[in-house]
């Protein structure tokens, strides 16, 4: 067993991806993610990689998108407002097929906002964020450790499915420390095999192009539709969630991320008072735990979705149960973080007069 | 055992550093551990704080809203974190730097002069390991020794001489008991 060792968020998130078998990486600097590109410009070099500090975030995500094409594992890193002016690379990369994997670790919002984590670009992350129809493999962790093992998910599904990859994070989450221990297995990038769509030197064989376009009447809805079987297949298998004390749950909170480890705490203190209260955590956030929650509303009649966002994630639940058991929601917006004790007090005033919903901003 | 700390005082006083010290020791002594820091506009002279999870069990939240123990290291962070901390946990107050007394009765105080004491030890700079090694034997939540062990992982650039003089400010803190 390797040994523990004390790492921030940040840094986990840019070792997880060199370990999985990144090797480019541009980005531009923004708090709270700037232990990303800190920890790539000393750690790139050591593997025969690239790190490139660009002159802005949308020369960074076009950077990517071209390292992307030649078949590399490529990563940039950004927080919310620098996520925004990624989308249209974002987009480009969905309609070219592209497998870029991406670090948003929140930040408050809307406009500049502050540097405190939050969750305020759930929609963004979710909805695709730029223009046109198009998904985003999306994981939301949880903890350091999770950080520094999403990064191998998201290129496995990234490259399997040629569709950008994203690890949805916080502020709290790359800056907090906790002892990480790396269980994902090592990727060597020059063990793969070249994808047999990536460009680069032309030995003899036949063309290939990368493009996000077909002007061709007709053509677009092909290439968009061949592009929506492949969302099907990743809906129908790559699904990850966690459960907590669900088997005897009557409330089941719905959180990610950092709001998911704040409603651990609420939980055993709402167990403590004898609400039988059980924690349903998406982990990938698309897609969306869908068929598992219609599951378990079959028992649970009441579901809280905790989220530091004005309430953004409860839409999922609720097109997901579609009315099949109450959604009540506790939000926290503004990159506040909600605490244990507030989230147990919704729960007790749900429980006692049935309130249907709760917004902690006063 | 579940011991939620905060830390805070002037930056430069060596908070956050003493908060990546108790998490790297709890860590090595094989416990559950988090740290997070405040890491807004902080800055030199200005206040700085951070919160630590040594525990038993599954740390839940990083962030300590209700501290077991709460380390106040300058005048403007008694006032902000006296209020927080747990009915009955405990309060360690520099006073060196700090002149005003704590004012609740529900909580145990514990007065130490870490500046004075980092003064007779010759060294300024150490008066954050006096205030741990307070901690420590109060609370009991993580040996000296661990400390001790973890100084060199943090403090990787400290020659084999400051790290003693560290563990002696540690051993001196140790020694302040509450009445």
């Amino acid at each position: 067993m390797a040994e523990k060792k004390l790492m921030k968020g940040n840094e986990a998130l840019a070792e997880g991806a060199v370990r999985a078998g990144c090797r480019f990486f541009a980005g531009y600097p923004i708090t709270p993610q700037n232990e990303v590109p800190e920890y790539m410009s000393w750690r790139l070099p050591q593997v025969g990689g690239a790190f490139v500090q660009s002159e802005s975030e949308v020369s960074a995500i076009n950077m990517v998108y071209g390292a992307a094409a030649t078949g590399v594992r490529c990563m940039t890193s950004s927080s919310s407002p620098g996520m925004s002016l990624k989308q249209e690379g974002i987009s480009y990369a969905a309609g070219a097929d592209l497998p870029i994997f991406i670090g948003n670790v929140m930040r408050g919002g809307p406009g500049l906002g502050n540097i405190a984590g939050a969750q305020g670009d759930y929609w963004q992350a979710t909805r695709g964020g730029g223009h046109g129809d198009y998904r985003t493999f999306v994981m939301a962790p949880n903890s350091v450790t999770e950080m520094g093992s999403f990064p191998h998910k998201c290129y496995e599904v990234a490259f399997k499915y040629r569709i950008p990859s994203m690890v949805l994070t916080d502020g709290i989450i790359g800056q907090m420390m906790e002892p990480v221990e790396f269980t994902t297995p090592e990727v060597d990038p020059k063990a793969l095999p070249e994808p047999d769509w990536a460009i680069g030197v032309n030995h003899n064989r036949a063309k290939r192009i990368v493009k996000s376009y077909d002007l061709r009447e007709g053509f677009l809805e092909l290439m968009v539709n061949e592009r929506v079987k492949r969302y099907k297949q990743i809906e129908a298998a790559e699904v990850m969630y966690e459960e907590k004390m669900m088997d005897d749950a009557e409330i089941a909170i719905v959180a990610y991320g950092t709001s998911a480890r704040v409603s651990v705490a609420a939980m055993k203190l709402a167990r403590e008072k004898g609400l039988k209260v059980g924690l349903f955590r998406p982990i990938t956030l698309w897609p969306f735990p869908k068929a598992r929650l219609v599951e378990l509303s079959k028992r649970v009649k009441k579901f809280l979705v905790v989220e530091m966002s004005l309430g953004q994630m409860v839409e999922d639940v609720q097109l997901s149960l579609n009315g099949r058991a109450e959604v009540h929601l506790h939000a926290k917006p503004g990159a506040s973080v909600m605490t244990a004790d507030e989230v147990y007090r919704t729960m007790d005033a749900i429980v006692k007069k049935g309130a249907k919903e709760y917004a902690a901003a006063k | 055992m579940y011991q939620g700390i905060r830390i805070s005082g002037f930056g430069g006083q060596g908070v956050i550093s003493a908060g990546v010290l108790l998490a790297q020791a709890g860590m090595m002594e094989g416990k559950e551990v988090s740290f997070f820091p405040a890491y807004g506009a902080e800055m030199r002279g200005g206040t700085a704080n951070c919160s630590v999870v040594v525990a038993s069990e599954e740390v839940s939240t990083p962030i300590v809203s209700t501290p077991d123990t709460a380390i106040v290291l300058n005048e403007p962070s008694l006032a902000k974190f006296e209020p927080m901390v747990k009915p009955g946990g405990l309060l360690i107050v520099n006073s060196s730097l700090v002149n005003s007394k704590a004012t609740r009765t529900d909580i145990k105080v514990l007065y130490v002069p870490c500046n004075a004491i980092a003064g007779e030890l010759g060294n300024a700079k150490v008066m954050n390991m006096v205030a741990i090694g307070a901690f420590a034997a109060a609370t009991g939540a993580i040996s000296i020794d661990a400390v001790a062990r973890a100084l060199p992982k943090v403090y990787k650039k400290l020659k084999p001489d400051v790290i003693e003089l560290n563990v002696k400010a540690l051993k001196r803190g140790a020694e302040i008991k509450l009445n």
